[in-house]
């Protein structure tokens, strides 16, 4: 049955990318879908875009930890990630866009300010970091796919990756945005089913939240300023720190700077689209963020009366921690299984402590989500599923996660595909030997090649980062910090504000990325201690102590480059009437 | 307070959905509103990539 499901499933979708491939013409269609899309299409295809694997199970495992505070972050998707950017963001993208036959976010940019260098430095940009995000949505997806059909890591990886790369490739964006609406459409039917389904199990709206309120976190939370999954941490605690400044906010605002996400803007032909594309855009966010986050933290309550004698260490932050002592097993053909749960990558012959970054200490009674997940962040989601609900859910549940991540995946490939054609090649040849077959031939090899790179990190990472899951919401708030840090005040100011110079948002542009950088290389320790480089250089893992360490990035390189395209417009040569007049007109 | 243990939880709870119920009723208001799409330019634009694709 459920290969039945999946190979119907991914035949729909071989057909809508073939239809969408047979009516790509030139350019101008493939990479921007002709601007004549239906708004069911525009707005499932953009939070079909916008909510990933990343967000069901990275972000609805960490609800499981954080509780319904996580909720703020569904409000800012909203109202911020629908509301805001399709009435305010959205009108005057397109319009603006059109005028300045823009394709892509670096493009649009670029031509606002009419600077070159714009648009190659953040093509450069979404080029380099979106195959970390790629990466991560990949991580949740296989890991599932194994879970679900008890296959390799890696045999999954490169499965999932086949798939998607031959319908990016083959369909550009009009086959994109058919593919994605059809798995908006799967999504929304499978996160329905699943909020239903929970509250219904535990006795309803109400006397399910009691459940949850009454329930008491582990000393190690309270110690780091939890006070229980329906109230909001202790303020300026590392909890309420991690919470605010990178989920919430992070993520919330960063969406708005979204290279895959502003392009969709384009795609409409007119406003009248997108008036409607906030309609089903809202109900959308909320039945996919919202029922992720609220059926994440009731899952304490489900596993609370449902499972006993679970392995427990200590659990800090959000994950468990390696547990104190070593027991170290020879890996056999009899035992690779159950080890393969907690260790990737481990082959017959190897010695492993499986200790090492496992839970082992005995509870009794019961148990909270993250002690039943195995102290994985990311297996919340896909044990709640597993434990709670009835087998045929657990099927369309895959579908909807297969949804999500094929949906977010393929555009961020035509995003970064466009980055490396469009942007930055194109660019350094211009006025060379130059035609539209060999742009659009660049931006394919662009998307084969941050796919390849996309599926390395998605091999390497759980290796590499020794908390194992935790990485896929730590590498979207990464990549979405980093878009807001970068591009979001020069993104405002173009849409709104004539005075803004184009050394301003050169400025902004490159302070905003510098900073970002220079706080994940040196001061946030979940990434400085991580990469190395501070140890290296100053020979401690981070330069300065709380709260800066656990301060989000993004908090600090936003109000940089804010200020740097404030500060260096009052300095700097405005730009000509004729170019504000024709970025403007019908604004 | 639906059984939540916090104002702003609560709160955030009640604004998720209301913040939805804002988009739908923006949509339903705005359904037809904005929908001129071309000034003459665009509509030249258009007529004319609906010719390239027609000789391809």
């Amino acid at each position: 049955m459920t290969i039945f499901l999946v190979v119907l499933y991914l035949l729909v979708i071989a057909t809508l990318g073939y239809l969408g491939y047979r009516k790509t013409h030139g350019a101008s269609d493939y990479l921007l879908a002709g601007r004549d899309i239906h708004p069911y299409v525009m707005a499932l295809s953009y939070g079909a875009t916008f909510i990933s694997t990343s967000a069901i199970i990275g972000f609805g495992g960490a609800a499981g930890i954080f509780g319904m505070g996580i909720l703020w972050l569904t409000f800012l998707n909203i109202f911020v990630g629908i509301f805001i950017a399709f009435i305010f963001f959205g009108k005057r993208t397109r319009l603006m866009g059109y005028h300045l036959d823009s394709h892509t976010f670096p493009e649009f940019l670029s031509r606002r300010f009419q600077s070159p260098f714009i648009q190659k430095f953040a093509g450069i940009i979404i080029f380099l970091f979106m195959p970390l995000y790629a990466g991560v949505v990949l991580i949740g997806a296989a890991k599932y796919i194994e879970q679900q059909f008890v296959i390799d890591y890696t045999t999954a990886l490169f499965f999932f990756a086949f798939i998607i790369a031959i319908y990016v490739i083959m369909g550009g964006l009009k086959g994109v945005m058919y593919t994605d609406a059809f798995q908006g459409t799967v999504m929304f039917i499978g996160m329905a089913v699943l909020i239903v389904y929970t509250y219904y199990t535990l006795g309803g709206i109400t006397e399910a939240h009691s459940s949850l309120t009454a329930m008491s976190p582990p000393a190690s939370f309270v110690a780091k300023g939890h006070t229980g999954w329906t109230s909001m941490p202790a303020l300026g605690s590392d909890f309420w720190w991690v919470l605010v400044s990178t989920i919430v906010m992070g993520v919330g605002i960063g969406v708005l700077a979204q290279p895959q996400l502003v392009v969709r803007f384009m795609t409409v032909k007119s406003n009248r689209e997108l008036n409607r594309a906030v309609l089903i855009g809202g109900i959308f966010i909320l039945l996919m963020t919202g029922v992720a986050f609220v059926s994440g933290s009731l899952s304490n309550v489900f596993f609370s009366k449902n499972v006993n004698n679970i392995e427990f260490c200590q659990i800090t932050g959000s994950i468990a921690e390696t547990c104190p002592g070593s027991k170290v097993v020879e890996v056999t053909k009899d035992n690779i299984r159950n080890l393969r749960k907690n260790h990737s990558g481990i082959s017959v012959g190897d010695s492993i402590d499986i200790h090492k970054d496992v839970p082992h200490k005995i509870t009794t009674d019961g148990s909270i989500a993250i002690v039943a997940a195995g102290g994985k962040v990311a297996n919340i989601i896909p044990q709640y599923i597993k434990q709670s609900m009835p087998k045929w859910f657990a099927v369309l549940f895959m579908l909807t996660l297969l949804a999500a991540a094929m949906s977010t995946l393929s555009s961020q490939f035509h995003a970064m595909g466009t980055a490396i054609g469009r942007d930055f090649y194109e660019q350094i040849e211009k006025g060379k030997d130059y035609s539209e077959e060999r742009s659009v031939f660049i931006s394919k090899l662009g998307i084969g090649l941050t796919i390849l790179i996309s599926v390395l990190l998605a091999y390497l990472l759980p290796k590499v980062y020794v908390k194992g899951e935790a990485i896929i919401a730590r590498g979207t708030a990464i990549f979405f910090g980093l878009c807001a840090g970068s591009f979001l005040p020069a993104y405002i100011g173009g849409l709104y504000f004539k005075k803004i110079t184009r050394a301003a948002a050169v400025a902004g542009m490159v302070g905003g990325f510098a900073t970002s950088a220079f706080w994940l290389l040196f001061v946030h320790a979940t990434e400085s201690s991580v990469i190395g480089l501070s140890q290296l250089i100053f020979g401690k893992p981070f330069l300065f102590g709380k709260p800066w360490i656990i301060v989000d990035p993004m908090f600090i390189a936003l109000p940089v480059s804010i200020f740097l395209t404030i500060a260096v417009s009052f300095f700097t040569r405005k730009p000509s009437d004729d170019h504000i007049k024709k970025c403007f007109q019908d604004i | 307070m639906l059984g939540l243990g916090d104002f702003w939880v609560f709160a955030v709870y009640v604004l998720c959905i209301l913040s939805a119920a804002a988009c739908v009723i923006y949509g339903v208001l705005k359904w037809n509103s904005d929908g001129q799409e071309d000034n003459s330019e665009q509509r030249q634009w258009a007529e004319e990539e609906i010719k390239i694709e027609k000789s391809l």
